[in-house]
């Protein structure tokens, strides 16, 4: 069914009666050519892009849960493409692009909201890091603003600019930048994937792997043996368990980030802003919540949830930066398991054991990937060779020290 | 004011009628009593209207008499202290209380977007999804701002928040979450065995259940009973009782998170008073006793004002002796509901009829009632309510369809446990068909539950378990648990038929109260899909409300759970999330914001900075003074450019104690920095300093700095100010897990030395009259480094070192002389004109100087970008030499270390500027590195630069651009070497 | 999160920085494939769901190095050992 302001009043007048299901709940076929492992937004971009720019249609998502269950549904759906490095930004402003028509492209709002990023800099060093990075997205095309003080306290007069500890001195502005409702996404993907004749196969928790001599050639799982020409894997903070079965050890540690939302408010804060003394950022969702989060636990995890000591960080950055939201109130707080890679940047590659392709690493910005993650996964699936936007983002770099290391710490992973 | 109390109970109740206490909802005043909550107040003063629904705005009343409210939510207190969406169910009247309600305009009774109640056919579970699209631009400018003004619930104040908030840390052997009937057993009994103990609970009266029952405990009153516990608890030495505390979270090692609301029942805190306290309880083990709360039935109309749960018909009546209606009637489908309204009617309430969904009903209930003159109606379905605030039901019996007269509709579908702690470590509760409702699965470790949370019904039988609960917590540390008597009651039996929504029921019926979502809306949800609990809520946004669906959760799983066909555990499970209740934003920050959002460190001569007219700097922890202005000085410009010419004319000192500083002992201590540095350390004489530089294993530098051998096992290391703590802790990896067979001790000195820097080439006369012994070149060269004296007999350390390019001095004291260090230096150069200089001009002659510093070692520069490629040792292993020797590391293009002036001498660098070369379009792939560092060069008289661009050290002499759009710019620069002043440095060897 | 620190007690994780995996061994630099396994040693990462020995320093404690065992599902620590083994200089 296509959705549009006539289905809505005819459905209205019929009492709802005529919704049919988003998406078929696909029973595994013995085989398929792409099998991708994890129903997220970018096995679910994926399987989208594959069936619709390359035709590739005999493809399933197996999902162990329900589609969307993981990260996808854990993030603080910011979207933006504010990068530094010339491995990351194309792809980011890719991504973003697609993000740009996606609601058009799936018919499906996914209530994509360019209200804007503000990164806060509070020194002199800081201001020419963002000044370097501003100047990089704009050779890179993308749109960026250096404000000083006084153009913040216009956007943001409710900012403590004049008792902080470490005052407030200007900002980098990304307009095109905002966020988008993470769930929709999903939703949104797995309709168009399945519209164009996907296969998702949920509740399937894949086991190991089907091997021909060194290639592999399927999936075991829950639900039986599947066979597949090639195996797509996009399941996250899971990356270095479901490589585990397939022989490989990846340079990843898995971690916990929590995030959080406030009970539901009139509006306030109007597009995302980042504090840059303190591990804090803040949204508002449509609905009203203020949507927030800082810094990962900082600890190997595979439990949805984290500890206090990062939680008061959290609020201590939002109240340093932000004193008038003291009586409000924190409504629920979780966590998401992110895929840390060592440099902090993603994997899109294919993996040295034939018929295994991997799409992982995506740390904590893995939502705002989905579109071009989809994209740039299904054309290497496709065509056997990397996108032009996603060419740096290689298995092997750790080997040759092509990294992308976009905060400059290094192989460990809980500092990026 | 209004007839007050017009629906106050002339006896009875936990109020105290001496104390008034005088508030206003809307702008009317009212008074209520101590022992009252905003809501029982505002029943006992007939206001039935208290707020609107979050998306048809429908007009909603008083539903609970707790944490579970989904619909009073209020402003409560004005300004500053506004606090949207605080329910008045908990909020404990105080004199003078403020409340407004919210989400309405013009005011609550004539709402404006009550008139989406008309759009409500098309405004079904997830519509936004399907429509708003077209065309693309309108979503930003047009829809998404209406639905941003409509949504959202109360209003932030406008202002920073004027009250305080405190953090503390509590221990204990056991810790009792609800002092309900099985709460306080529980405490009791641990705390008897000698056991630390703490008892929290969110109310501000202890006793929880036992405070709304009508019977006795024990031979007293049941409240009279709870008191008695309580006071008992309270005189224990090892027991601490904590009221108006709500423990919210379960996290790992058996820490709690709880909040203490200090003041909230006050107008203001008491002077030096928090409003609210964040605990962090380490318990060994935890009792959870935190009761059940009541579920509704859904049927057409549910929300009307004046539809309430059974149960808080009975608080409302019990404790605060106010009667929530005068013509009650119950729909229910369980005898617990039966007994609570046969109290109520014994307490001076008017309950006219009784609708139970059960054909069969225990006949003494029966008996009771009609003995008591109350109707009842057996196999009956309430299917409507009528009025503005509820008038009239419709009820339909096996013989047809009836109205009748009622002003409250008590409900009751059940009980669900609260078994909300038990989820927070990932335990899935566990369906329990006896009660037809979830009772706890896998607890966190150390975590039992007691009492009603474990789905325990009956008052007598929560208080043996909570007894028993305790008993085993206290056991299980290791204490002796003195026999124990346990107050008999008999319990009634509960019977329960489950029922959940009345099919065929006329007008919206609600399942979700406070986000609007109806059975219609499940309904379409199951159509479409979204059957799996969680993508029921995600679609639905059931159960995503302030009240996390505390009373709404269970009966969508059920209503979904019949249209599937499955059973409810099939479905799915209610997880819930923590916090238990909304905490504070302030409360999780605690001190922590404004001025004192993080600690501020100070160096030892800040007072003296500071009497020198410093303007001060944050540099990370640090406050650093920045420069030293003059009367008549314009601008920082001109100051620095005056403290630069100043030392390199004559002389200046600067403070440089926040540099790390280490002090390295033993015999392989020589051995281990040639391990830590890319270049040698082991043959550096006694009296010497070397500059060195690390890499992390990586390859990658992490940091540079100076070290000095003082005495054959004696060093000390400098490091930069930012990275101090962390090459600390690599060193001490090094040594503890990757050589521990080394003979090395660390210590971080960095707080126990002051350190100030003189330089200039007065520096040495300056030094001269200050230091006790020999300070010529002969016997302090270039890179020397002594222990001795100064200021007659100070312990110091004098090292020959230059960061500014001129002949320069580092002299180490003890901390405490610091500031006597600097006055003897200001005084000793008096006669030079020795000039104070802050970190700006620091930054000035080091980038003159062309030494790298924080902007060039920015983690992602290798030894090799950086210049530093001939000193690493070709003839040891040091950390990160293996991995630098990468192809993407060692590439020949990479972008590398020089310096820049512009072209046109007049024009000003700006660092963060991009290289490309000249003719070269703006885009990525002609990027050829960036400005790192500028500066004002007053030696030079014109902008000077340092950065990293491909191949640079070939290119010197050749033009390129310095891109900088974000601020407007782009101008011609020559590369040139790194060194701007005295780069043979005969100025610093002199 | 409290680890049961050696010398100080148990104290809550705040106090600690974490650095990871704990049982790789820095490999030999002269080795003839000291790429390859410096490569694996830096980069490469078993990343367990289950017992996972880690590193954490006492930074605002003892300043030690600690071996941790803990479980990555459910954060529960079953021990913690100093880095030093006895015996050797501290």
């Amino acid at each position: 069914m296509r959705y549009s302001f006539l289905s809505i009043l005819a459905n209205g007048l019929s009492g709802q009666k005529g919704w049919t299901p988003t998406w078929r709940d696909a029973a595994p076929k013995p085989g398929y050519d792409v099998i991708i492992v994890g129903g997220g937004g970018h096995g679910l971009a994926t399987a989208y892009y594959l069936a619709k720019v390359h035709g590739i249609r005999n493809v399933a998502v197996i999902e162990k849960s329900v589609i969307g269950s993981g990260n996808a549904g854990r993030n603080t759906t910011i979207i933006r493409s504010n990068y530094l490095l010339p491995g990351n930004e194309p792809f980011y402003e890719w991504s973003m692009k697609l993000w740009e028509g996606l609601e058009q492209e799936l018919n499906y709002n996914a209530m994509v909201s360019q209200r804007g990023i503000l990164n806060l800099f509070h020194s002199d060093a800081q201001r020419d890091a963002y000044a370097r990075r501003g100047n990089a997205m704009r050779l890179a095309g993308v749109d960026s603003k250096l404000m000083d003080k006084a153009g913040v306290r216009a956007m943001y007069p409710f900012l403590n600019f004049d008792n902080a500890r470490f005052p407030i001195q200007g900002g980098l502005l990304q307009a095109r930048a905002g966020t988008a409702r993470h769930d929709a996404v999903v939703w949104g993907y797995a309709r168009g994937a399945d519209r164009l004749g996907v296969d998702i196969v949920q509740n399937c928790e894949v086991t190991g792997f089907l091997r021909e001599g060194d290639a592999i050639v399927g999936v075991e799982t829950s639900r039986g043996d599947i066979r597949a020409g090639k195996v797509a894997v996009a399941v996250a903070g899971s990356s270095s368990r479901v490589a585990a079965m397939a022989g490989l050890r990846l340079p990843m540690e898995s971690h916990v980030l929590q995030a959080f939302v406030s009970e539901g408010l009139k509006p306030m804060v109007d597009g995302v802003i980042t504090f840059g003394a303190g591990h804090f950022y803040i949204s508002q969702s449509d609905k009203g919540g203020l949507v927030f989060g800082g810094d990962i636990d900082g600890y190997n995890s595979y439990a949805q949830r984290g500890n206090l000591p990062v939680i008061e960080d959290v609020c201590e950055g939002g109240m340093a930066l932000m004193p008038r939201i003291g009586r409000l109130r924190l409504l629920r707080h979780w966590g998401g398991i992110m895929d840390m890679s060592m440099d902090g940047s993603p994997i899109i590659d294919r993996t040295p054991v034939p018929g295994l392709y991997l799409n992982a690493g995506w740390c904590y910005g893995g939502f705002k990937a989905t579109p071009a993650s989809g994209w740039c996964f299904a054309h290497l699936l496709a065509t056997g060779a990397p996108h032009d936007t996603a060419g740096a983002f290689r298995l092997d770099r750790f080997r040759t020290g092509h990294l992308i290391d976009e905060k400059g710490v290094g192989a460990q992973p809980n500092l990026h | 004011m209004s007839a007050t109390n017009r629906n106050r109970l002339s006896a009875g109740g936990l109020i105290d009628r001496n104390q008034t206490r005088g508030f206003s909802f809307d702008g009317t005043r009212h008074r209520g009593y101590a022992g009252d909550t905003l809501a029982s107040a505002l029943l006992a003063n007939g206001v039935r209207l208290v707020g609107r629904s979050f998306k048809y705005h429908r007009p909603r009343g008083i539903f609970s008499a707790g944490a579970e409210e989904p619909n009073a939510l209020v402003e409560l207190r004005t300004g500053a202290r506004r606090e949207p969406n605080t329910r008045a169910t908990v909020t404990e009247l105080y004199d003078g209380l403020e409340a407004t309600s919210q989400n309405r305009w013009p005011s609550l009774a004539l709402d404006a977007l009550s008139l989406n109640r008309f759009l409500a056919p098309f405004l079904g579970a997830g519509f936004y999804y399907k429509t708003f699209m077209w065309p693309a631009a309108f979503w930003e400018k047009v829809y998404e701002p209406i639905i941003r003004r409509a949504a959202g619930l109360g209003r932030a104040a406008l202002e920073e928040d004027p009250d305080h908030y405190e953090k503390a840390t509590a221990f204990c052997d056991v810790l009792v979450i609800g002092a309900g009937p099985a709460g306080l057993m529980a405490a009791l009994t641990a705390a008897r065995s000698g056991a630390r103990v703490i008892l929290a609970d969110e109310d501000f009266l202890p006793g929880g259940g036992l405070n709304a029952e009508a019977g006795d405990v024990d031979r007293q009153p049941a409240p009279a009973f709870a008191a008695g516990i309580a006071a008992e608890l309270a005189s224990l030495p090892n027991v601490r009782v904590m009221t108006r505390t709500s423990v919210f979270g379960v996290y790992d090692g058996g820490t709690y998170g709880a909040l203490e609301r200090v003041s909230d029942h006050l107008a203001v805190p008491a002077p030096f008073q928090p409003r609210q306290r964040l605990w962090r309880i380490v318990a060994r083990r935890a009792v959870l006793a935190a009761g059940a709360t009541e579920r509704p039935i859904v049927f057409g109309g549910n929300d009307r004002p004046g539809v309430m749960l059974a149960g808080a018909v009975g608080t409302y009546v019990q404790r605060h002796a106010v009667l929530p209606g005068r013509n009650i009637a119950l729909f229910a489908n369980n005898d617990g509901a039966w007994r609570d309204m046969l109290a109520a009617q014994a307490a001076g309430a008017h309950v006219e009829t009784i609708v139970d969904v059960r054909a069969e009903v225990a006949p003494e209930l029966i008996a009771a009632a009609q003995a008591k003159g109350i109707r009842v109606l057996k196999g009956a379905q309430v299917i409507a309510t009528h009025g503005r605030t509820l008038r009239s039901l419709e009820v339909a019996t096996a013989s047809g369809t009836e109205r009748i007269a009622a002003d409250t509709l008590a409900v009751s579908g059940g009980w669900s446990p609260c078994v909300h702690l038990t989820c927070h470590h990932g335990g899935k509760p566990a369906w329990n068909e006896d009660i037809a409702a979830f009772v706890p699965g896998t607890c966190p470790p150390g975590l039992s539950v007691a009492g009603a949370a474990k789905g325990i019904l009956g008052l007598g039988a929560c208080l043996r378990d909570g007894a028993e609960t305790g008993a085993e917590s206290a056991r299980a540390l290791g204490f002796t648990v003195p026999a124990h008597e346990v107050p008999e009651v008999a319990d009634a039996a509960f019977a329960l038929t489950p029922f959940w929504h009345v099919e065929g029921s006329k007008g919206a019926a609600f399942v979700d109260l406070q986000n609007d979502v109806t059975a219609k809306d499940v309904g379409i949800a199951h159509k479409e899909g979204f059957r799996s609990v969680e993508l029921l809520k995600r679609y639905t946004t059931l159960g995503m409300a302030t009240d996390q669906g505390r009373t709404s959760n269970v009966t969508g799983l059920a209503i979904m759970a019949s249209l599937t066909g499955a059973s409810i555990p099939e479905t799915g499970t209610t997880i819930f999330r923590p916090p238990y209740t909304p905490v504070s934003m302030g409360a999780l920050a605690g001190h922590h914001r404004g001025k004192d959002f993080r600690p501020v460190r100070l160096t030892p001569t800040h007072e003296w900075a500071r009497a020198q007219g410093a303007v001060f700097i944050e540099t990370g922890a640090w406050l650093r003074a920045q420069y030293f202005p003059r009367a008549g000085e314009k601008d920082w410009l001109e100051t620095v450019t005056r403290e630069v010419t100043a030392v390199r004319a004559s002389v200046g000192l600067i403070d440089v104690s926040t540099f790390g500083k280490i002090d390295l002992q033993g015999r392989d201590v020589g051995a281990f920095l040639d391990r830590v540095y890319i270049n040698g350390f082991a043959a550096l004489a006694v009296g010497k300093a070397r500059y060195g530089v690390m890499l992390r294993e990586d390859g990658l530098v992490m940091d540079d700095g100076t070290t000095a051998r003082l005495s054959p096992e004696h060093y000390v290391m400098t490091t930069t100010t930012a990275n101090a703590a962390k090459v600390f802790q690599h060193l001490e990896f090094c040594l503890q897990v990757l050589w521990p067979e080394l003979d090395v001790a660390l210590s971080s000195i960095s707080e126990q030395w002051a350190q100030i820097a003189i330089a200039g080439p007065r520096a040495r006369d300056v030094l001269a009259r200050v230091a006790d012994g020999d300070v010529s070149n002969a016997a302090l060269p270039f890179m020397g480094a002594v222990e001795g004296t100064v200021m007659d007999g100070v312990k110091a350390r004098l090292f020959r070192l230059s960061f500014s390019g001129e002949l320069g001095f580092e002299i180490a004291v003890p901390a405490r002389h610091g500031a006597a260090l600097a006055q003897a230096l200001m005084q000793a150069g008096e006669t030079f004109g020795i000039t104070p200089y802050g970190i700006e001009a620091l930054g000035v002659m080091r980038i003159e100087k062309g030494h790298v510093s924080g902007s060039e070692l920015s983690g992602q520069t290798t030894a090799g970008d950086l210049g530093f490629g001939r000193m690493a040792s070709t003839k040891k292993d040091y950390i990160g030499r293996t991995m630098a020797a990468r192809p993407g590391l060692a590439d020949p293009d990479r972008p590398a270390f020089v310096g820049f002036r512009p072209v046109d001498l007049s024009r000003r660098l700006r660092a963060g500027a991009h290289f490309l070369n000249r003719g070269a379009a703006p885009e990525t792939a002609n990027d050829q590195g960036y400005m790192t560092s500028v500066a004002y060069s007053p030696h030079l008289g014109h902008w000077i630069g340092l950065g990293l661009i491909t191949r640079g050290p070939e290119r010197l002499g050749e033009r390129v651009r310095a891109y900088d759009p974000v601020r407007g710019e782009e101008i011609e620069v020559e590369i040139c070497a790194p060194g701007f002043i005295d780069p043979e440095g005969v100025r610093l060897r002199g | 999160m409290r680890i049961p620190c050696p010398y100080c007690g148990e104290r809550d994780a705040h106090e600690f920085s974490y650095l990871g995996d704990a049982t790789l061994t820095r490999p030999d630099p002269a080795a003839a494939d000291a790429e390859q396994a410096f490569h694996d040693y830096v980069y490469l990462r078993d990343n367990p769901a289950g017992a996972h020995e880690e590193w954490w320093y006492h930074a605002n404690g003892c300043r030690q190095w600690l071996r941790v065992t803990r479980d990555t599902r459910t954060h529960a620590i079953s021990g913690a050992a100093p880095a030093r083994k006895s015996g050797e200089p501290a």
